[in-house]
């Protein structure tokens, strides 16, 4: 195809999608101007009903909570297929990279970095532990602490090294870490349904609105997705890190 | 409020063409965690503070880093 033919095509092609897209953005509300009564419905019930103050966490793990585990699953599909497309082979070897000249070792991080690491890692870690745990009161849940808790792992390596980061994540911790989170989702629907409810009801006692102790089996429920999230992300860093070491086949 | 949403709207304008215009992959791969940070900060002003720690953990970071491990194995593919 020629160069004059392609031009041709892509103005025809470009000025339809852009016919489209203004017809598109014509038809949508006004900035700001939110039409959809789902949303002012949960407003107004969610605190009464479910004592909770963080509305998407009342509609992630309770109101929709079983489109959640859908969501959960995938992340757990995607880390798993990761996990097994780069996997170690059977004889293969991982050693430090060298540096561009072979008889001398890479230079170790400064001291200043390590420190920096150091306490970057810790308020990170804090602060993701915090945003899994208070998920039915303030923004956040497992999903984002989890990933969160993740970086954390990264600072570690960013600034200390692949050796410090493989002790700060073992490995199997971390995926029995990441399967126990993911099943146990799918166990609390099933106990619910043994207690008599339907498939991840809140049945627990509600408590009071506002305290750590509340809102049913929100926390409950966020609380396995925060693990399985934070295992997921931490394995998958692993297996990518992982590829930055030379791989050297003894056959 | 409505003045502070303009402005994160007009960095995540600029920031995602700086994305597409960058040519090398790895100045590209660093625009775009920056761009990531702009997109926190929009969605942190409109009033989106869940979707914004998700950004900022996942496009800020996670993302990025998994982009420079590819491109640092293929470096060294194509230098042995």
């Amino acid at each position: 195809m020629s160069e004059r033919i392609r031009i041709v095509v892509f103005l025809a092609v470009a000025t339809g999608f852009a016919a489209l897209l203004l017809w598109g953005l014509i038809g949508l509300p006004a900035f700001g101007q939110y039409q959809g009564p789902y949303g002012d419905v949960i407003n107004a019930v969610a605190v009464p009903e479910r004592h909770l103050t963080n509305m998407a966490s009342a509609v992630n793990f309770d109101y929709r909570a079983f489109d959640t585990l859908g969501e959960e699953y995938i992340l757990f599909a995607a880390v798993t297929g990761l996990a097994l497309l780069l996997r170690q082979a059977r004889g293969e070897i991982e050693e430090a990279p060298r540096g561009a000249a072979d008889d001398r070792p890479v230079p170790p991080p400064s001291d200043a970095l390590r420190w920096l690491g150091l306490i970057a890692a810790g308020v990170t870690n804090l602060f993701g532990l915090y945003i899994v745990i208070h998920a039915h009161l303030t923004p956040g849940g497992g999903f984002q602490g989890g990933a969160i808790l993740g970086t954390a792992c990264l600072i570690v390596f960013l600034s200390l090294g692949y050796a410090s980061y493989r002790r700060v994540s073992p490995k199997v911790p971390i995926q029995f870490g990441e399967s126990v989170g993911a099943g146990a989702y799918a166990l609390i629907g099933i106990g619910t349904v043994l207690a008599g409810g339907a498939f991840l009801q809140n049945l627990l006692p509600l408590g009071q609105t506002g305290k750590l102790f509340s809102a049913g089996t929100v926390p409950v429920i966020n609380f396995a997705v925060g693990v399985e999230v934070a295992g997921g992300f931490v394995l998958m860093f692993t297996e990518f890190l992982k590829e930055t070491r030379r791989i050297i086949s003894h056959r | 409020m409505i003045v502070l949403q303009a402005v994160a709207f007009g960095f995540v304008a600029v920031g995602a063409t700086v994305v597409v215009l960058t040519r090398d992959p790895l100045r590209q791969v660093l625009a775009f965690a920056v761009y990531g940070l702009f997109l926190t900060i929009l969605f942190l002003f409109l009033q989106a503070p869940d979707v914004a720690l998700s950004e900022l953990a996942i496009g800020t970071a996670a993302l990025p880093l998994i982009l420079l491990v590819t491109l640092a194995k293929l470096r060294e593919a194509q230098h042995e």
